[in-house]
């Protein structure tokens, strides 16, 4: 297929779950601020969201303090940031638009259908009373935009460079919150197992759907290292860095066919890490070591992507 | 001149008392279906359009310049006879406009026979690169709208060829499309030539016209990209034909060949559809700074290691100051009559036309020679003093650039408006495609003026747009 498309259809993939992703951070965060005492200050409690999103300062430069109000709009509807979910919806149904051809009916008319409707809470904004809806609305429709492009698009590479797309954004999003996350909440040698503490946890959790999935394969109480494992290692736990693996390592081989390419020796060896690796080992050369050395292969692999596939060269 | 009465012919209704036979069963069916009823089905098809993203852009429109087409739910009906003329006049044209071309690029023996003038070369579109060239099957314009309109029963006049790259088709089949699901039970009661075959008889004739030698050819449909009015129009037919959609950027020539950058390397490319215009194709000879061009496409095109499609230099043939010799070419290329009639026209050039034009402009359309989209263009009798008398300037500063037609009262056809049903002014546009063979299929694309007695159709000029239906036992 031509590089062009494949390009556009891994980004509008890309931007799907980013938007996805950054409306699970915005929910958990303002379900968070409800909970009495749950940090010291507002900036505190939202500027790990930022973080996440890695713009803590371009939010800074144009917001004079951290309310919920000023951090929701700048999440969500501001177009000047460029990871809000208006931008991230905009430029997935630009991609589309691009490459309508590639996409089923189905799915582009989704992604339209998406756009559409965003037009609404756009006209709207968005209030602290209407936060959850819209971001249950953001992730219903991306749920949807998964299932019809699953349920409708040919298994070709169409169909490959979308998925590829969604899980490396993914695995990205997932190594970056439990990152931010993990670092804020085990301040030094503390005793943790605090009633905030346990709120914030399942916080996490239920930011990536993992908190029943938690209690299932656990039931005990919610301890750190056992949410890292669940996200990093567990293969079973579908947004985790291993089960995004599974799903990048083949989609990479298909593609290659028989070539060899870098794309594919970097997952494969970052596959080989999640499959084969330890949670204790992982802890004893810091987890924040860990995800921040991911999040850099994973970069790397994003690039070795598009250089081996997106960009392709001139002979 | 009957041309000249200012009573339009109404197609369904021409007197109070008097519906047309075609008409009939529809205007019955009309008259019982409540208006409500059809306001709502009107909303729905525009909810549906929406959401397939059936729009188009406004050139220097900015942020949400998607905008729909007007779409009207009452169709517009043909005899199975006023369609075989239309469709056999249109064929007849199209044939001597790529026979003109042909000769034009090569003996020039018109020419030279006197029938049109040596000025002709001197044409802003005549493209001198194409002197000489040999293009597959002789065929340049291989997609060709020909715009037409009617003034009575059995009065058609052709106002305009179009044979850059025509645009329309894409609401020719999805209005018909449209209007199956809105009304499937009128189509049982009609019998209603299909044409949804369109986008497979365009493919057919891309791969026939193929560079000689290619056996299995691959075709590329060449769009200036997402932001281009009718960008739809490019999308739709590249996934109705199964073809790569492809934008400039995508395509490079080595080896005089042109091929597409794709996942896996480069892969060839034979035949183009393009639906840019010549002067963007390729920079090294046209316009230097165009960025939606392949550089060096010319080259490997002219040396025959690509077909483009319609041919470069087409425009030398629709330009309005060409027109006029159409019905002569009909003559001297096929020995025939025209079967269709061309409006009369003034050409401003001639000195004794030009003081009848300026002595008449309230009555008269004047059209720039080589304008489109309805921009550079007078209608007298809907024009204000202080609009003819600018129109005036502009036309003495270069009165070559001009020419002018009567008023023609355009025939109306029941449309869904405001205040209810009431006649509108329409024109059909009807494919016209050449390849082994000139064919087109029973259909077009029926512009209404949707302003009362407003007579531009543009879609640009807020024109919309009906369904044909070609009534196969009428």
């Amino acid at each position: 297929m031509l590089s062009r498309t494949a390009d556009h259809l891994y980004w509008m993939a890309r931007y799907i779950e980013r938007a996805e992703n950054m409306a699970r951070v915005l929910d958990v965060t303002y379900n968070m601020s409800l909970v009495p005492n749950a940090a010291e200050s507002e900036a505190a409690l939202w500027e790990p969201a930022l973080q996440i999103a890695g713009n803590v300062d371009d939010f800074e430069a144009s917001h004079d303090e951290y309310t919920a109000a000023n951090v929701i709009h700048y999440l969500a509807m501001d177009q000047n940031n460029p990871s809000s979910i208006f931008s991230a919806l905009r430029s997935a149904r630009e991609n589309a638009r691009a490459v309508r051809v590639a996409l089923s009916a189905e799915t582009w008319e989704n992604i339209n259908t998406l756009w559409l409707e965003f037009g609404q809470f756009q006209a709207a904004d968005i209030t602290e009373s209407g936060l959850s809806e819209f971001c249950d609305w953001v992730k219903s429709r991306s749920h949807l935009f998964r299932g019809v492009s699953f349920g409708t698009m040919l298994r070709d590479d169409a169909f490959r460079f979308v998925r590829l797309g969604t899980f490396i954004e993914r695995a990205d999003n997932t190594a970056r919150l439990l990152d931010v996350k993990y670092h804020l909440l085990l301040p030094g040698e503390e005793e943790i197992g605090g009633a905030v503490d346990y709120y914030e946890w399942s916080a996490v959790l239920r930011s990536v759907s993992a908190f029943q999935a938690y209690q299932k394969i656990f039931s005990d109480t919610i301890e750190p290292w056992r949410v890292a494992e669940l996200l990093v290692l567990r293969d079973d736990m579908p947004r985790s860095l291993h089960a995004c693996f599974d799903e990048i390592t083949p989609i990479l081989e298909q593609l290659s066919g028989r070539r060899s390419s870098e794309s594919r020796r970097i997952a494969g060896e970052m596959h080989a890490r999640l499959h084969f690796g330890r949670m204790d080992e992982i802890f004893q050369d810091g987890l924040h070591e860990f995800l921040e050395d991911f999040v850099t292969s994973n970069n790397n692999l994003g690039m070795e992507i598009q250089r081996s596939f997106l960009n392709a060269p001139v002979i | 001149m009957d041309m000249a009465s200012r009573i339009p012919f109404d197609e369904m209704q021409p007197q109070d008392d008097e519906v047309r036979e075609i008409y009939r069963v529809y205007a019955a069916w009309l008259k019982s279906f409540p208006l409500q009823q059809l306001e709502r089905k009107r909303q729905e098809a525009e909810v549906l359009f929406r959401r397939v993203g059936i729009t188009f852009n406004v050139y220097g429109e900015t942020s949400g310049n998607e905008r729909l087409i007007p779409f009207d739910v009452i169709p517009r009906l043909l005899g199975s006879a006023e369609w075989q003329m239309l469709s056999n006049g249109a064929i007849q044209r199209v044939k001597a406009l790529n026979m003109f071309l042909d000769d034009i690029y090569h003996k020039q023996e018109i020419i030279k026979a006197g029938i049109v003038p040596a000025s002709i070369l001197a044409n802003a579109q005549y493209r001198p690169e194409m002197y000489g060239v040999d293009v597959p099957g002789g065929v340049y314009a291989h997609i060709a709208g020909v715009d037409l309109v009617r003034t009575g029963e059995s009065q058609f006049y052709v106002l305009e060829d179009n044979l850059r790259t025509p645009s329309g088709v894409s609401y020719m089949l999805e209005n018909r499309k449209m209007m199956m699901r809105l009304f499937p039970e009128l189509f049982r009661r009609y019998s209603v030539a299909p044409m949804e075959h369109y986008p497979q008889v365009l493919m057919n004739n891309l791969r026939a016209v193929a560079p000689h030698g290619v056996q299995d050819p691959v075709v590329v449909l060449l769009t200036p990209g997402a932001y281009n009015s009718a960008y739809f129009e490019h999308a739709f037919l590249a996934q109705q034909m199964g073809v790569e959609l492809v934008e400039g950027q995508d395509l490079f020539v080595r080896n005089n060949a042109v091929y597409m950058r794709t996942t896996e390397g480069p892969k060839r490319v034979d035949v183009i559809y393009r639906r840019l215009d010549d002067d963007y194709l390729d920079p090294l000879v046209f316009k230097p700074d165009s960025m939606l061009g392949v550089p060096g496409l010319l080259s490997v095109y002219r040396n025959g290691g690509v077909t483009l499609a319609n041919a470069v230099g087409t425009g030398v043939a629709d330009d309005k100051a060409t027109y006029i010799h159409v019905p002569d070419m009909i003559r001297f290329y096929l020995g025939e009559e025209p079967i269709l009639s061309n409006v009369p026209t003034y050409e401003l050039s001639k000195p004794d036309d030009l003081k009848y034009v300026l002595e008449h402009l309230p009555e008269l359309v004047v059209k720039e020679v080589q304008g489109s989209g309805g921009y550079g263009m007078l209608v007298g009798p809907a024009a204000t003093k202080k609009e003819i008398e600018e129109f005036r300037l502009r036309i003495l500063s270069a009165p070559d650039n001009y020419i002018a037609q009567p008023t023609l009262a355009l025939s109306t056809c029941p449309t869904l408006v405001e205040q209810g049903i009431a006649p509108r002014h329409v024109d059909l546009r009807p494919f016209v495609l050449s390849g082994k063979t000139v064919t087109l299929v029973p259909g077009a694309l029926c512009r209404v003026a949707l302003k009362e007695g407003s007579l531009v159709v543009n879609s640009s000029q807020g024109g919309g747009t009906k369904d044909t239906w070609v009534l196969e036992n009428a």
